[in-house]
């Protein structure tokens, strides 16, 4: 069977504006990624913000065409038109939902444009209200009526309603509090289980990861870093930035904090990539050679399922 | 890196030998607003203090208070909030000084830093410039002794190139960088409390890391202490001795951080807790505490309709902060020494 999402050799570009008679420089946000993802499946996008975690999941969902190389989806079910198999939910749910609109209409906007009429667009709306644990009331009230976590269900329903196989999920827990995040987290594992969706989960939370990511990819300045089945990654962690990131969360019951273990400087600008390596101006391991050669992707030693970019993994 | 401690004679303290005497004194804090059905009451009964080069991290969701409380200290409540009770800070009660009180103790005594350093800073002045204004207005320095002074002090937070960058304007640095300048500009006047709202919820958690350390840092250099507010346990764990958590205006619990953490007493701290997905462990479904803070009884405990454990008493009595253990305050009827 092919896998669900293939990702072959990925870059995106950017243009900058230029002089005149001059060509802007390019950013690039994404550059030769390949990732692949197994139906019902979940894969994690992890890095700073500048890594290009979230335009890669723009390119997911359709929104932004890949500069080089091509995304595939396979859909195991046929998808009539307008019923998307890739579907995206955003990180603030308060500019993702028009406030002029009733529940009703946003969520069934997609079913809308695929020409769905409306006694079947409504039945619809009130079964992923159901899902995503609304009441069925809440379709003729307006976003504003409604906190932060019942909008992020209201997103996720119209991200149900055409019945993907794929949710691109971009850092849909960061906007929300504390409390509030462990039952959107909760509510996204029952769909998954339920009806056997796929996310491609992008964050930079590791607590949030470690609890749905089946796999981990590593994303910094638009390469990868490192790639991995989740249990790996968290035990084992090969590439160095793998490491200083998972250092850095803070987690209770350490005490305080010992100084100085924090990564030193910041991501540098995607104009103007480090040469070899990326990450080799901020990496405590860095030699000659990572100033000069791209590592490949390869797996660490003894573990051929972890693929690590670095002249030094462990 | 060093900040002086030119004209005060308290001597940096370590870290860990905190509550020396208490720097700080909140007692019966109440802050309360007008509004069309009546006054609400956004903290209520609020106690208590911090110590010399302590570092007190108040806890709690959005709602709870926590930022109302920081806001008071500094006398920046919004116009139409009333504050009541006793703030004493160095043996004289803030609340009811002047404006002209406020405004000689605010960025010299007690400083604060926000969450968006975007909004806190003038956009249309250089980073230098701002920071010297400080110094001009409470030290009296000229421009071109305070623009200098300025740029010290950039380079003490760990900017790189500060000559230059404190003639940049705040868009032009990075958000790391920013709230490293607007901590800059904070410690200008070597205030004895720093009062910290969220400084690191915007940041990327390497960035964190390196803001958490350059406060521990700084309070090691100068023995100042910190207010620290979050949502996130996780984070306040990392730097305080001593944590407040508060629930819907009010103080639940109150006790040195590893008390907080490896015995958590109050059903509301344990269930912040549970809550928080910890990277270290994987289970198949996560902690929710019910409910809503939005749903608030009129009578009793603010959390019984949220608690597993609540009873009559619960939603007929406000339970009072009691010593439930040596050191550990906690506001329960559940929970009893």
């Amino acid at each position: 069977m092919k896998p669900l999402l293939e990702i072959n050799d990925v870059s995106i570009h950017f243009g900058m504006r230029g002089g005149l008679f001059q060509a802007g420089p390019t950013l690039r946000a994404v550059d030769n990624v390949s990732l692949s993802m197994n139906k019902g499946e979940t894969l994690a996008i992890v890095g700073e913000s500048g890594s290009g975690k979230s335009t890669l999941g723009y390119a997911v969902a359709g929104l932004r065409p890949p500069t080089k190389g091509s995304i595939q989806i396979n859909p195991a079910r046929p998808h009539s038109s307008g019923r998307d198999p890739v579907q995206i939910i955003f990180q603030d749910p308060f500019s993702a939902l028009d406030p002029r609109m009733t529940v009703e209409t946003i969520v069934a906007e997609p079913l809308r444009l695929a020409g769905v009429d409306l006694s079947n667009r409504r039945m619809r709306v009130t079964e992923v209200l159901e899902q995503v644990g609304m009441p069925a009331d809440a379709a003729h009230r307006y976003p504003h009526q409604f906190s932060g976590g019942q909008r992020q269900r209201l997103a996720i329903a119209r991200a149900l309603i055409g019945d993907p196989e794929l949710i691109v999920a971009d850092e849909p827990l960061s906007a929300l509090d504390v409390s509030i995040q462990s039952r959107i987290l909760n509510l996204m594992g029952d769909i998954r289980e339920k009806l056997g969706i796929s996310y491609f989960f992008i964050s930079h939370d590791f607590g949030v990861v470690r609890h749905l990511a089946d796999r981990v990819a590593v994303l910094y300045l638009g390469r990868i870093m490192e790639v991995a089945d989740a249990d790996d990654i968290f035990a084992t962690p090969s590439h160095p930035y793998t490491q200083a990131l998972l250092a850095a969360v803070p987690r209770i019951g350490r005490g305080r904090r010992l100084r100085g273990s924090a990564l030193k400087g910041e991501i540098p600008t995607p104009l103007n990539p480090p040469s070899g390596c990326v990450f080799h101006t901020r990496c405590p391991r860095a030699t000659a050679i990572c100033s000069t050669e791209r590592p490949e992707l390869l797996p660490a030693p003894g573990r051929s399922g972890q693929l690590s970019a670095c002249h030094h993994k462990d | 890196m060093e900040l002086q401690m030119a004209g005060r004679d308290t001597a940096p303290l370590p870290a860990a030998a905190a509550t020396v005497g208490s720097l700080l004194e909140v007692r019966d804090l109440g802050v309360s607003f007008a509004t069309k059905e009546g006054r609400a009451q956004v903290v209520t009964g609020l106690n208590y203090s911090i110590g010399e080069g302590e570092t007190l991290g108040i806890v709690g969701e959005s709602g709870c208070g926590k930022t109302m409380t920081s806001l008071s200290l500094m006398g920046l409540v919004p116009p139409g909030g009333r504050v009541t009770g006793e703030i004493r800070f160095g043996g004289r009660n803030l609340v009811d000084q002047s404006a002209r009180d406020w405004r000689s103790l605010r960025g010299r005594d007690i400083a604060m830093i926000f969450q968006e350093p975007m909004t806190a800073m003038n956009p249309v002045m250089t980073v230098g410039r701002q920071i010297a204004e400080v110094l001009t207005v409470h030290e009296g320095l000229s421009t071109a002794s305070a623009f200098d002074r300025a740029v010290e002090l950039l380079e003490a937070v760990g900017i790189p190139s500060p000559n230059q960058r404190a003639r940049d304007y705040p868009h032009q640095l990075s958000g790391g960088m920013r709230q490293r300048a607007m901590i800059a500009m904070a410690l200008a006047c070597k205030p004895k409390l720093l009062v910290a709202d969220e400084p690191t919820t915007a940041l990327d958690v390497t960035i964190q890391a390196q803001i958490l350390d350059l406060i521990l840092e700084l309070q090691e250099d100068t023995g100042m202490s910190v207010q620290f507010i979050t949502h996130n346990l996780a984070v306040v764990s990392e730097l305080a001795h001593r944590i407040l958590v508060m629930y819907a205006g009010r103080g639940v619990e109150n006790a040195p951080a590893e008390k907080i953490f490896d015995n958590p007493l109050h059903p509301y701290t344990r269930g912040l807790i549970a809550t928080l997905p910890d990277p270290d462990r994987k289970v198949d479904q996560l902690f929710v505490i019910p409910g809503s803070l939005r749903i608030q009884p009129q009578r009793g405990c603010r959390f019984a309709s949220r608690c597993s454990l609540a009873s009559e008493i619960c939603a007929a009595t406000e339970p009072p902060m009691l010593e439930v253990e040596t050191d550990h305050f906690v506001a329960c009827h559940k929970v009893t020494p």
